[in-house]
């Protein structure tokens, strides 16, 4: 069901770890939903150094966290304001229709880490990356994830 | 050279070489019509008649009892639909079955309901018990059917089938059980343990797919779900699948022959198994110990999802299967799990390992030496695992 590329990524993902006092922080997805992601960026005169992530999830949600932190590392921060779900789908040979929700969860990984990054520098990040959708955005269980 | 599990027995199981010799005839020069006359025919005609008696005969049924069907899930819809749609016709509009039945049992009386069918679902205890004073209890006037699964598929919890089904003739209703895990795993005696009507399935006995039975008692009115010719007492239309139901028989005759001694073997590697599992910090096994399918290993792993669990277990070659909600095409995970309360998050971090037959304690030292490695791997990625960690510390 999954590309090679996706195995490729889940079983050697790429940028597994922390960043101690990191630029920004995002955390997106909830345990009881069964996907959690967790990104950290270090932003040095407005390129991303460097991007770190830990993830509790299946195997997509692994493979796409981890091809999201290689399409932003070395690029600036407007270029990864603009990474999206269907790019990271596309740089991994495709995921299957049920897992579409994880390469959301990591464009939204990318932009929580961003909307830190841009709270902590003053400015508002609302007026760059628009409201945060959260859970309600997400496509299919029947669960009450509580947010 | 890469090592391959199998531990994944109730999902299916490796065909024995039995059963296949048995079937190669029927696959090559045995190609006869059963319902033909001439001699090809009704040499046909007796192997199926033959593996019908080999069915009857491991679970205390008389022959005529048995009908043949493509499997465990048309002998499911055929017992529910068959006597339900029946007996509405004498305002008998009720159905009594459990939260956590396979799918073929749920949603086929999800189906009734659509057709005005009242339907009650009897929870079971946090160990994975259905209660029979819950049944009775739950019994009504118009209640048509009872369906109550032998052996759960996914914790392997042993249900209290005799009790059940003589609540069941106290009462005048019909009791039906989906035994398609527990054949073969548990001694079956139809007559003895009140059970009128019963589904099974080859594949899980070492037999081939596409073949199953439903025993169901003479003097049950069944009406049929296949129309057509006059196959299987006019009851199941269709050809019969001449080498399937000789494989079939030939495979609950080979593994109903000692069933304590098979159950015996498969519970050694099992508990070992089981305790090298659960000295992993921060597991806890599913489904109680007391009444379990020999084979069956169900825990969840906090802090971990089963799917990548599952992923990393196939890239050491071991084939499991696990209740998160990334294998099952939905985002929901197992609704036998969160029968038994399992919390979400929990039931994400769930893994089933079934052993069978043709495991070695090979098998079991080697998945015992994988699991850990693997889940140490996860967890030391997982932010899930790190929030619990830190909640221990505070």
């Amino acid at each position: 069901m999954y590309s090679d590329k996706v195995m490729e990524h889940f079983s050697n993902p790429r940028n597994v770890g922390e960043i101690e006092n990191a630029d920004g922080i995002g955390e997106v997805g909830n345990a009881v939903c069964g996907d959690i992601m967790k990104m950290y960026i270090k932003v040095e005169n407005n390129i991303i150094t460097d991007v770190k992530f830990k993830t509790f999830g299946c195997g997509a949600a692994i493979a796409t966290s981890s091809m999201a932190t290689e399409m932003i590392k070395g690029k600036s921060i407007d270029e990864a304001v603009k990474l999206s779900n269907k790019a990271v789908i596309e740089a991994l040979d495709g995921l299957p229709p049920a897992k579409i929700h994880c390469s959301v969860l990591a464009e939204e990984a990318v932009k929580a880490a961003l909307s830190d990054y841009y709270t902590k520098q003053g400015i508002d990040p609302v007026s760059i990356l628009g409201e945060q959708k959260g859970c309600s955005s997400c496509s299919g269980c029947n669960l009450n994830c509580g947010e | 050279m890469k090592r391959t599990v199998y531990a994944d027995n109730s999902a299916t199981t490796k065909i024995s070489p039995k059963a296949l010799d048995a079937m190669m005839p029927y696959l090559t020069e045995e190609y006869g019509n059963p319902s033909s006359i001439y001699s090809k025919g009704r040499e046909a005609k007796k192997a199926v008649e033959e593996a019908r008696r080999k069915v009857a005969k491991a679970i205390g049924a008389e022959t005529n009892e048995v009908y043949f069907t493509s499997g465990g899930s048309e002998a499911d819809n055929w017992a529910i639909k068959g006597t339900a749609r029946r007996l509405a016709k004498k305002g008998k509009k009720h159905i009594i079955t459990t939260v956590f039945e396979h799918h073929a049992v749920l949603h086929t009386v999800s189906s009734l309901e659509k057709e005005g069918f009242e339907i009650t679902y009897i929870k079971v205890s946090k160990d994975g018990y259905v209660d029979p004073e819950d049944v009775k209890n739950a019994i009504r006037d118009d209640t048509a059917i009872v369906s109550v699964m032998y052996a759960n598929n996914e914790i392997g919890s042993i249900q209290p089938i005799s009790e059940i089904g003589a609540i069941c003739h106290k009462r005048g209703v019909l009791f039906h059980t989906d035994a398609v895990q527990a054949l073969g795993n548990v001694e079956i005696d139809v007559k003895k343990q009140n059970i009128d009507m019963m589904s099974m399935s080859a594949h899980k006995v070492h037999g081939p797919k596409g073949v199953g039975a439903l025993y169901c008692r003479k003097g049950i009115i069944l009406q049929n779900l296949i129309d057509g010719g006059a196959q299987e007492r006019s009851k199941r239309a269709g050809t019969e699948n001449t080498a399937g139901i000789v494989g079939f028989g030939s495979a609950i005759e080979e593994i109903c022959e000692n069933i304590p001694e098979r159950a015996k073997r498969i519970s050694q590697m099992r508990d070992k198994l089981l305790a090298n599992i659960l000295k992993i910090d921060r597991v806890r096994l599913n489904g109680g110990m007391e009444n379990r399918m020999p084979g069956n290993i169900n825990v969840s792993f906090e802090g971990v999802e089963g799917e990548s669990l599952l992923l990393w277990l196939d890239l050491n070659g071991i084939c499991a299967s696990s209740g998160s909600a990334c294998t099952s095409g939905s985002l929901d995970p197992s609704h036998v799990l969160l029968a038994i309360g399992l919390p979400a998050e929990i039931a994400h971090g769930s893994l089933r390992i079934s052993l069978g037959d043709y495991n070695t304690m090979e098998d079991v030292d080697y998945i015992s030496e994988k699991i850990p490695e693997i889940i140490t791997r996860l967890r030391a990625m997982s932010p899930l695992w790190e929030r619990i960690v830190k909640g221990e510390n505070k």
